[in-house]
C-alpha cells in the first residue's frame, strides 16, 4: 500500500465573473423580476450571451501526489490559482471538478486568527480559535500555558484583545495556530506577519513539524522560505500545474515564467487585488512601462512609467506609491510622489511617473504599484494597489573595457555608484 | 512534545473526499455529531459577547419580556380589553413572551450567522450547519432567565403550575425547531441575498399579530383552527400558555397541525442550506 496522503486528480474550479456587486440584493432581483416577468422563466440557455466569458477556471485539470511526511511548496504568480487550490482542500469551496482524497486529520492555516473575538480576552479566544482550527477542548487546556509562553502574551492574557497591540494581537494568533498538530497542514502566506524575530520563530516551528513526520503543504510568495522549509514545490501557472520537481528548479522555472515579457501595458480592470480592504475611491485602469519594448532596460536608465486611473469619487489630493521587488518577492525599495493630484468622480485621467535612476543591480524585478492619500501622522488610506505588475529585466552594465560585467545575486540588488577612492598621505 | 506520527498505520487514519457539490439532500448527522465540541464554543461565543456588549449584561433578559408584558398588559389589556381566558394579564402575556421572544431573538440570529462568520467560513471546514444550530441554541439561555422571572411571578398573581408544566420542554422543542427551520431558510437566503437581514424584523414583527401572543388563539373561529395551526408559532405559544397555566384545554389539535408544518419547513430548510452552502464560499 502506498503512502500517499493528498490524491488530487483533475480538479478543477469554475468562478463566475464579470458581476460587479460581490453579492446580490434580493431588491434587485425582485426589480428585475418586475420590470421583465418572463425573463425569469425563460430558460437559462436563452438569456443574452453571458456564456463562458462569464466564467472563468481559477483550476484547471490539477493533479498530484502528495506522500507522508512530504513538505510541498506552491508557488505561483498572483491568481494562479495557489489559494484556490488550498481552499479546496481546506474544504472551504467545493470543486467543479475532479477529485481528492486526504488520509489523515487536516489542519487548515489559510488566516491567523480565525474567528478572534475583540471582546473576548486573550484565553477566551485561545480556546475559540484553537475549536474553530479543530482542536478538542481538553488538547487547547493540555497546550495552553505552551501557547501564551510561545506568543509572548504574558499577563495580557486575561485581557480582551481589543486592547492588545497588532503585534501582540499576531503573535497569539500565530502561536495557536502552530500548535495545531493534525497529519496534514496547509498553510497560506501566514508566515508574513509579525516582527522579523517572530517570523524567525515560526519558521522554525514550521520545520519542526515537518521533522514530525507531518504532511506540510505551503503556499508561499517567498522563495526564500520555500527553498528552506520545501523539498520539493509545486509551480501554478494560470489554474494549471507547470511542473512538479525539487524546489530549487521549481524556484528556478517560477523566476523565469514569472517575468511577464508579452505586454508592457497591464489592463488592471476586472484583476483581483490582492490587498484587502481597498476602497476604490481611486482606481488603476492601466498601468504602462514606458520606452522599453521588450521590458529590457538598459543599466542606468531612468524608468518611466504611464498610469491611468479612474475617479470612482472625486478625491482632492491623492498621490502615487511604489515599491520594486525583486523577482523572488523581496522588496528593494519603495517611494511616495507629492500628494498634489486631484480628480472628479467618473473622470478619467493618465499620470507619468518619473523613476531616476533606480541603480538596480541586472536581474528581474517587478513593481507594486498604489494610489491613496494620508501622511505619517493621520495614517495612510489606500485606495487602490496593484500588486505583481510592470516587470522588467535590468541589464548588465557595460564593463570598462566595453565587455559585459557579471553579476552576483550574493552581492545584492543594488548597484551603487562607483566608490571614489583616493589614497590619503 | 508531539507524538512520532509515522506509528500510525495510514489505514487507520480518516480519509476525506471532496468531489463537486453534488445531490440536494445531503446532511451528514455523524459529522454534525463529530463537530460537538466546536458547537458548543459557538455557543458559549454568542452568550459571552451578548453579556458582555450590553451595559447592563444579563439583566437584560430580565428586563426585556418584563417591560414588553408591562406595555402588553397596559395597553391590549387594561385599554384595549383584549380576552385574556380568565388569566391575569401579566401572566397571559408573559406566558406567550417567554416562547416568542425566544424565537424572535433565535431567528434573528441564525440569519445573520452565516454572514456574520463569513471571515471564517471562508478559511476553515467545518459543517455550516452549526453556525444557525448554535445561534438557535444560545437564545436558551435568555430563555431560561425569563422563565425564572416566570415562575417567582406566579405567586404574586396567585397562580402556580399545574401538572401540565411537565410537557412544556415537548413546547419547548417544538419551538427550537420552529426558530431552526426558519433560521436555516433566512440564513441560506441572507448569504446569498444581502439584504434579507432588513427584512427580517419586520416579518418578526408582522408574525407576532399572527400568532396568538396579544390575544387567545381561542378568538380564532374553530373551523379556522387547523388553518391557523399552519403558523407553527400558534401552537406553541397556546401550548405554553396552558402548560405554564393549566387552564384550558390542550391545544391539540392546533399542536398536531403546528407539528407537522414544522416538519415541512424544516426538511426544506435542510435541503436548501445544503444547496446554499456548496456556493456560501464563493458569494460571502
Amino acid at each position: 500500500m502506498s503512502d500517499v496522503v493528498i490524491q488530487v486528480e483533475n480538479l478543477g474550479k469554475r468562478y463566475r465573473i464579470g458581476e460587479r456587486e460581490p453579492y446580490l440584493a434580493l431588491r434587485d432581483v425582485l426589480t428585475r423580476a418586475i420590470s421583465a416577468p418572463f425573463r425569469l422563466f425563460r430558460s437559462p440557455k436563452l438569456s443574452p450571451p453571458h456564456g463562458d466569458a462569464s466564467h472563468f477556471w481559477a483550476l484547471k485539470d490539477v493533479s498530484f501526489e502528495v506522500r507522508q511526511g512530504e513538505v510541498i511548496g506552491i508557488i505561483g504568480r498572483n491568481g494562479a490559482g495557489k489559494s484556490t487550490l488550498l481552499k479546496i482542500l481546506a474544504r472551504v469551496a467545493k470543486p467543479t471538478r475532479g477529485f481528492a482524497r486526504i488520509r489523515g486529520r487536516l489542519g487548515s492555516l489559510l488566516d491567523v486568527g480565525t474567528g478572534f473575538h475583540p471582546e473576548l480576552t486573550g484565553r477566551e479566544n485561545t480556546y475559540l480559535n484553537g475549536a474553530i482550527l479543530g482542536m478538542g477542548k481538553g488538547e487547547i487546556a493540555r497546550k495552553f500555558d505552551e501557547i501564551v509562553a510561545f506568543a509572548e502574551i504574558g499577563k495580557f492574557i486575561d485581557t480582551p484583545v481589543k486592547h492588545y497591540s497588532s503585534g501582540m494581537y499576531v503573535r497569539l494568533a500565530f502561536s495557536v495556530a502552530a500548535h495545531l498538530e493534525p497529519e496534514i497542514l496547509l498553510v497560506d502566506e501566514v508566515l508574513a506577519v509579525g516582527d522579523v524575530m517572530f517570523q524567525k520563530k515560526c519558521l522554525g516551528r514550521m520545520g519542526d513539524v515537518a521533522k514530525h513526520g507531518r504532511t506540510v503543504l505551503f503556499v508561499s510568495h517567498s522563495m526564500a522560505a520555500v527553498s528552506l522549509l520545501c523539498k520539493s514545490a509545486i509551480v501554478l501557472d494560470h489554474g494549471c500545474v507547470k511542473m512538479i520537481g525539487p524546489s530549487q528548479q521549481a524556484i528556478e522555472e517560477y523566476l523565469v515564467g514569472a517575468m511577464d515579457r508579452h505586454t508592457t501595458l497591464y489592463n488592471m480592470v476586472g484583476v483581483p487585488r490582492v490587498v484587502p480592504g481597498l476602497s476604490m475611491q481611486v482606481e488603476f485602469l492601466t498601468l504602462e512601462l514606458e520606452g522599453f519594448p521588450m521590458k529590457l532596460v538598459p543599466a542606468d536608465a531612468d524608468l518611466c512609467l504611464r498610469m491611468t486611473v479612474r475617479g470612482n469619487r472625486a478625491v482632492g489630493n491623492f498621490r502615487f506609491f511604489l515599491t520594486v521587488y525583486s523577482l523572488d518577492g523581496t522588496p528593494v525599495g519603495s517611494c511616495a510622489g507629492a500628494q498634489t493630484h486631484s480628480i472628479q468622480e467618473g473622470e478619467i485621467a493618465s499620470y507619468q511617473l518619473q523613476l531616476a535612476n533606480p541603480l538596480l543591480a541586472p536581474g528581474r524585478y517587478r513593481f507594486g504599484l498604489g494610489v491613496g492619500t494620508g501622511n505619517e501622522r493621520e495614517g495612510f488610506r489606500h485606495f487602490d494597489v496593484a500588486e505583481d505588475v510592470l516587470h522588467f529585466e535590468i541589464l548588465p552594465a557595460p564593463g570598462r573595457d566595453g565587455t559585459i560585467s557579471e553579476w552576483e545575486r550574493s552581492w545584492g540588488t543594488i548597484r551603487f555608484r562607483e566608490p571614489v577612492t583616493t589614497k590619503c598621505n | 512534545m508531539s507524538t512520532k506520527l509515522g506509528v500510525v498505520p495510514l489505514a487507520d487514519l480518516p480519509v476525506i473526499d471532496i468531489v463537486p457539490p453534488r445531490g440536494w439532500w445531503e446532511v451528514n448527522f455523524a459529522e454534525l455529531w463529530q463537530f460537538r465540541e466546536l458547537a458548543y464554543f459557538f455557543v458559549w461565543r454568542d452568550i459571552k459577547i451578548r453579556y458582555k456588549q450590553t451595559v447592563i449584561g444579563a439583566a437584560w433578559a430580565v428586563l426585556q419580556p418584563l417591560t414588553t408584558m408591562v406595555v402588553f398588559s397596559l395597553f391590549f389589556g387594561r385599554l384595549a380589553k383584549i380576552p385574556s381566558e380568565g388569566l391575569p394579564y401579566p401572566i397571559f402575556y408573559f406566558s406567550a413572551l417567554l416562547p416568542w421572544m425566544y424565537f424572535a431573538g433565535a431567528v434573528q440570529n441564525a440569519t445573520n450567522s452565516i454572514v456574520d462568520q463569513q471571515h471564517v467560513i471562508t478559511k476553515v471546514y467545518f459543517p455550516r450547519l452549526l453556525l444557525p444550530i448554535s445561534a438557535v441554541v444560545s437564545g436558551l439561555l435568555d430563555f431560561a432567565i425569563g422563565f425564572v422571572v416566570f415562575l417567582i411571578m406566579m405567586p404574586f398573581y396567585h397562580t402556580s403550575p399545574s401538572r401540565a408544566i411537565l410537557l412544556l420542554p415537548v413546547f419547548l422543542v417544538l419551538a427550537v425547531a420552529t426558530a431552526l427551520s426558519v433560521g436555516l431558510w433566512l440564513s441560506a437566503l441572507n448569504a446569498v441575498y444581502r439584504d434579507v437581514r432588513y427584512i427580517v424584523p419586520f416579518l418578526i414583527q408582522v408574525w407576532m399579530f399572527v400568532s396568538p401572543v396579544v390575544y387567545p388563539a381561542a378568538l380564532v373561529p374553530a373551523r379556522w383552527r387547523w388553518l391557523y395551526g399552519l403558523n407553527p408559532m400558534a401552537g406553541v405559544i397556546e401550548g405554553f400558555r396552558w402548560a405554564l397555566t393549566g387552564i384550558g384545554t390542550p391545544p391539540s389539535l392546533l399542536l398536531a397541525v403546528s407539528a407537522g408544518a414544522v416538519v415541512v419547513v424544516l426538511m426544506g430548510g435542510l435541503a436548501f442550506f445544503r444547496r446554499m452552502e456548496g456556493t456560501v464560499a464563493d458569494v460571502v
